[in-house]
């Protein structure tokens, strides 16, 4: 930019100068601060990770022929498929169950936030290896669950507990009771985040307060909910592990089942820990994409997707400002009160 | 004689040991603008939030177009309403928040179709139709598809005032509705409740524009610690105000 006059006409550079307004700045070539500091401690990270990838070839008690030969057994692949079921139907239970301990919790009732505040004192109070176990012998405190009247009164339909509870249910029983505690503060504290002035406008439009949650309140906590949503959900694929104590096969059960016929415990626990850190990896992309979704005008523009990065790397050249992206509506004019 | 559109009588407020409204008598006739000022603190906004049922009134009575707000009486005897009834009631009731509150998850037209669309249950086509409209009448049809965070103070405000019209209220309540706007973005504002009260909508605004008071308002109140202190036309009490107290407060705003 070059300077202008109050009458509109640019000011000249002096005399012999008929275009001074399109000359581009001379750049500034300075010598940068050398840092050695930081040279010497890249050296040794990357000579200390050199000698661990060195180890992981030479070392041969590792048997990655073993890894991977089991990399895709149909056993292992099961117990894969197992462990993700479980993972996702505890997690959508246990969603579902938050949401409504947080809203019974914020309820006025004072019943509702009671119950609340006891089932998520007793859910998180108690180890969840002990719930899994309490579901896995459900069966010996009550031998049969009936429908009827209670308290004494005739039943109409009775089942013997054994035939009605699994080992997969009691394992989503007791996976997902448990996460619906923590989500239920999760959500909580996603709830309070939101401005009173929300709810207040909601209703000043004439909805009513359930509405109003879920059009207005929910979806912006979501932003809050989702970041510690997400590692509760990888927690939850780990977790499914503990399952193994009430005999249901998933993919860690899998795997120990194998190396205790061959004892190749060290390959066969890697075998595992890779297909966790695949299926972790997957989710973490997927919590990417959902953030984005739910960041809707939070921001005046989102994060780039990984691809919207590329295309931009390739068509941008350098010292044009960057176009934001498409899905956006460009703010133009009116200058000053922006937030 | 027509019902008054807005009737306070004795209306106290009280939060646990403080008294905020000590005893409110006013009257809004159907097409008027009413201007409420006073010092903050003084209950304005309290009162305000009573008119639509936000804040629950401890005595007194108050009525909307000649209903009680919040309760129906039979027999004698004061009924609380249920939850429908009052949203059906706050629907006739259009409010603009000091700090806007728009929905920061919506587009500008998203935050004007959502009540018409989910509440009132119209078509999303006809919603979309007139949200433009009201977009087109506050000067902002071409930001229907900015999100809040977009716009400025002033542009949120006047989306917000479009969102409360969507509803087709019969009486408009503005909490400080320029507050928080900076001085430039002010007029813009003012402009658009201008344009509103001449097309005789019922309005009763709290506010510290006392220019906007004296030219729009029918009638203007003061407020001052819980009562009204005085109240009349504005143009009386802006040039001759009676109380000492309506005088040391307008000395210090005009």
């Amino acid at each position: 930019m070059s300077t202008v006059q109050p009458d509109g006409t640019p000011l000249a550079d002096g005399p012999g100068s008929p275009e001074p307004e399109r000359r581009e700045p001379e750049l500034i070539k300075a010598v940068p601060v050398r840092r050695p500091g930081r040279w010497v401690a890249t050296i040794i990270v990357l000579l200390l990770l050199a000698i661990l990838i060195h180890s992981f070839f030479t070392n041969p008690n590792f048997h990655w022929d073993i890894v991977f030969k089991y990399f895709l057994d149909g056993s292992v692949l099961t117990g894969l498929v197992h462990t993700i079921e479980l993972t996702v139907i505890s997690m959508v239970i246990g969603i579902i169950g938050g949401v409504i301990l947080a809203v019974m919790r914020l309820s006025s009732n004072p019943v509702l936030s009671s119950i609340s505040w006891v089932y998520i004192w007793f859910f998180r109070g108690t180890p969840l290896l002990v719930q899994l176990l309490f579901w896995g012998f459900i069966g010996a405190l009550y031998k049969t669950i009936s429908i009827g009247v209670p308290f004494g009164g005739p039943q109409f339909v009775s089942f013997q507990t054994q035939d009605l509870i699994s080992v997969f249910t009691a394992a989503i029983l007791g996976l997902a009771l448990n996460e619906a505690a923590y989500m239920a503060e999760i959500v909580r504290a996603g709830i309070l985040s939101i401005n009173e002035g929300q709810m207040r406008a909601a209703q000043s439009l004439g909805m009513t307060p359930f509405l109003a949650m879920r059009r207005i309140v929910l979806p912006q906590a979501m932003r809050v909910i989702i970041p510690p949503m997400g590692n509760e959900t990888i927690s939850m694929l780990k977790n499914t592990s503990l399952v193994s104590v009430i005999g249901f096969s998933d993919l860690l059960y899998a795997s120990q089942l194998i190396y205790s016929r061959n004892y190749q415990t060290i390959p066969l626990l890697i075998t595992a820990s890779l297909w966790y850190l695949i299926v972790t990896s997957v989710l973490t992309i997927g919590q990417f994409y959902v953030e984005r979704h739910f960041g809707r005008g939070s921001s005046r523009e989102l994060p780039p997707t990984p691809l919207q990065r590329i295309r931009r790397m390739l068509f941008t050249q350098h010292f044009v400002p960057d176009i934001p992206p498409s899905t956006q509506a460009i703010p133009t004019g009116e200058k000053g009160g922006v937030r | 004689m027509s019902v008054p559109m807005v009737l306070a009588e004795g209306v106290h407020k009280r939060y646990g040991r403080v008294e905020v409204l000590k005893g409110i008598d006013l009257e809004v006739e159907a097409g008027q603008v009413m201007c409420i000022i006073g010092p903050s603190g003084s209950g304005k906004s309290t009162f305000l939030f009573c008119i639509n049922h936000l804040e629950k009134i401890t005595a007194g009575r108050l009525s909307v177009d000649g209903e009680l707000v919040g309760y129906r009486e039979h027999k004698g005897r004061l009924h609380e309403l249920r939850d429908r009834e009052i949203t059906k009631k706050r629907q006739q009731i259009g409010m603009v928040f000091q700090h806007f509150n728009l929905f920061p998850h919506m587009t500008a037209l998203g935050n004007i179709i959502e009540a018409p669309t989910k509440v009132a249950g119209i078509s999303k086509a006809a919603a979309v139709k007139r949200g433009m409209e009201l977009l087109d009448r506050v000067g902002l049809a071409d930001k229907s598809r900015s999100y809040p965070s977009q716009l400025s103070g002033g542009q949120q405000q006047r989306v917000a005032i479009a969102r409360a019209l969507a509803m087709d209220p019969k009486l408009m309540l503005f909490d400080e509705p320029t507050s928080a706007l900076d001085p430039e973005l002010v007029g813009d504002v003012l402009d658009v409740m201008r344009e509103l009260a001449a097309s005789g909508m019922t309005m009763v605004v709290v506010t510290h524009e006392i220019g906007f008071a004296r030219e729009v308002g029918d009638s203007l109140v003061f407020m001052d610690g819980g009562v009204v202190v005085e109240a009349g036309n504005p143009r009386e009490v802006l040039a001759n105000p009676q109380h000492q107290r309506t005088k040391s407060f307008l000395s210090k705003v005009l």
